[in-house]
């Protein structure tokens, strides 16, 4: 997917400005940046949903901004996950919300059905069980489970999701985002994860693409960008708590690397430095 | 999408206008509506345009805004003029077919067409010198002797004023969750008026259902902080009558008496 997009749009104080951005078939991105960075009118761009008051948008080779455009085979191709995506559902039962997006494809009834089906398994929830319940009686997990379904039945080569993790409790949103890798891992989805949690995008992705006031500031591997705390703190975001922990560390006179940001990494990073430091 | 769309049509300037008090406002533009309808001949319209164009002036607010408020109303003021310019007896100075123009008729139509522009650019005064809060406070005021038999005052007051603060929160929602049933493949542009009305649902029923949950919201969290309707409350800005108040109701007072010595001698 090559995507080139270049607006310098006046009419928001924070809309997008000079967005020059190129994605590939099957990259992880995450996209970063405070409230009000520009993120989710960004990705909004992607899939049409808003047009750029300059600038052009190549989707798998098809210029999207171009006028005759069918937007239909646009959004069939890129799926949108909004910010609570649950704040959408609205049929009987699960089963007929999740077909919805499948139904407006014109797909027959067969192949529906077995859509619905198998988005649910991508999302763990139990078809048999859950596909004739309402979705208002379902916990708040779970209904943001059957949204996210709804969307990735439509089959979508491009996933793109906005803060699916809002407000879920821990164990929720480890789930969330352990499906969302397998989507990219399995299923060769090219992913686009919009979020404010450092934590989260520098286990998952390829590529961090960090916005501040509308414009791209960094982007770059996890690693690459959270090296920067000192600029990512004055854009009002956070580092991983590993990266603080080997900045500080470092700051009392170790050598550490300070492009890392898990766990199992900061301890091979200490165990190898601490052995080092012995056999001297 | 929909956020370009203003609700209320405050136009703020600060001017006297502005800061007179909305019962004064209110009050005024119910007199000025009153005498509208008392006069009977074009001489009464000028005290009317005189009337209007002061306050326009003194507001500060741009003619072509106010004017801008008769756009929707337009269709109403045109269908008027032409019921009464086709369907008043009287002597013919045109025919065409079925349809006859009467003098009369000509009359009866610039007459009536004149009198919703200047209701409208009136009431619209109303809405652009006050902003929503002051007028449904103003509204309340007024409404307070009526607590006596049983109008309840504060609690109309009340809705009006949550009403008004759920707007932009609503219109937000539904753009929020069209866009989401758009990229679902949800079409809400096409097709003929049964299939445009069957795919409102996608969008009403998750508004319906936020709506239902941030009223529940806001009543818990109102209790929570001890409302408990009007009763003995206190206001942060209560409403005082000033001088001016008192040269606007003079001023319009006057309007009205000339309005009524008009018809009398006329």
């Amino acid at each position: 997917m090559n995507h080139i997009y270049n607006p310098g749009s006046p009419f928001q104080t924070n809309a997008l400005e000079n967005i020059n951005l190129e994605i590939e078939t099957g990259e992880f991105i995450g996209l970063i940046g405070h409230t009000g960075s520009g993120k989710s009118t960004l990705v909004q761009h992607l899939n049409g949903l808003l047009k750029p008051t300059s600038g052009r948008i190549w989707v798998a080779g098809e210029e999207i901004t171009s006028p005759g455009t069918k937007m239909k085979q646009i959004r069939k191709k890129v799926g949108l996950v909004f910010q609570y995506p649950e704040h959408q559902l609205f049929e009987e039962t699960v089963y007929k919300d999740i077909s919805f997006g499948p139904m407006n494809l014109g797909l027959t009834d067969t192949e529906v059905a077995y859509r619905v089906k198998e988005a649910m398994e991508l999302v763990k929830l139990s078809y048999d069980d859950l596909k004739d319940r309402s979705p208002f009686d379902l916990s708040g997990g779970q209904r943001r489970r059957v949204a996210i379904a709804g969307v990735l039945a439509m089959k979508p080569e491009i996933l793109i999701l906005d803060e699916p993790t809002a407000s879920l409790d821990p164990r929720g949103r480890d789930e969330i985002l352990e499906q969302i890798k397998i989507f990219h891992q399995e299923f060769g989805l090219t992913i686009i994860l919009v979020s404010h949690s450092m934590e989260d995008i520098g286990r998952l992705v390829n590529r961090i693409i960090v916005m501040d006031g509308g414009k791209i500031a960094l982007t770059g591997k996890p690693g690459e960008v959270f090296a920067r705390s000192s600029e990512l703190e004055k854009m009002g975001l956070g580092v991983p708590q590993i990266t603080t922990l080997m900045k500080k560390l470092n700051e009392k006179g170790y050598q550490l690397p300070e492009d890392l940001f898990t766990v199992q990494d900061a301890r091979k990073a200490i165990m190898s430095w601490l052995r080092g430091n012995n056999h001297a | 999408m929909l956020k370009d769309i203003t609700i209320g049509q405050h136009y703020p300037t600060g001017s006297i206008i502005h800061r007179l008090d909305p019962r004064t406002k209110i009050i005024g533009t119910f007199t000025f509506m009153a005498g509208l309808f008392l006069i009977q001949s074009f001489w009464g319209y000028l005290a009317v345009v005189a009337l209007l164009s002061s306050v326009i002036l003194i507001s500060r607010i741009p003619v072509r805004y106010v004017l801008k408020g008769l756009r929707p109303l337009m269709i109403l003021i045109m269908v008027t003029f032409f019921i009464n310019l086709f369907m008043t007896r009287g002597e013919i100075i045109f025919g065409l077919g079925p349809l006859n123009i009467t003098r009369e008729g000509l009359h009866q139509g610039i007459f009536m067409a004149m009198r919703l522009v200047f209701l409208i650019v009136g009431t619209s005064l109303l809405t652009l010198t006050t902003s929503p809060i002051t007028l449904t406070d103003g509204i309340e005021h007024l409404l307070n002797p009526l607590r006596k038999i049983g109008v309840p005052a504060h609690e109309l007051a009340m809705m009006m004023t949550i009403a008004l603060r759920f707007i932009p929160t609503l219109l937000e929602e539904t753009d929020k969750i069209m866009k989401a049933q758009i990229a679902r493949g949800a079409d809400f542009e096409s097709g003929n008026l049964m299939n445009r009305a069957k795919s409102l649902v996608p969008l009403l029923v998750p508004l319906f259902i936020s709506s239902f949950r941030r009223a529940d919201d806001l009543a818990m969290a109102m209790e929570a902080r001890c409302y408990r309707g009007g009763e003995n409350r206190t206001r942060l800005k209560a409403l005082k009558w000033h001088a001016m108040d008192g040269v606007a109701l003079v001023v319009i007072g006057s309007y009205f008496g000339i309005m009524i010595l008009i018809r009398l001698s006329f």
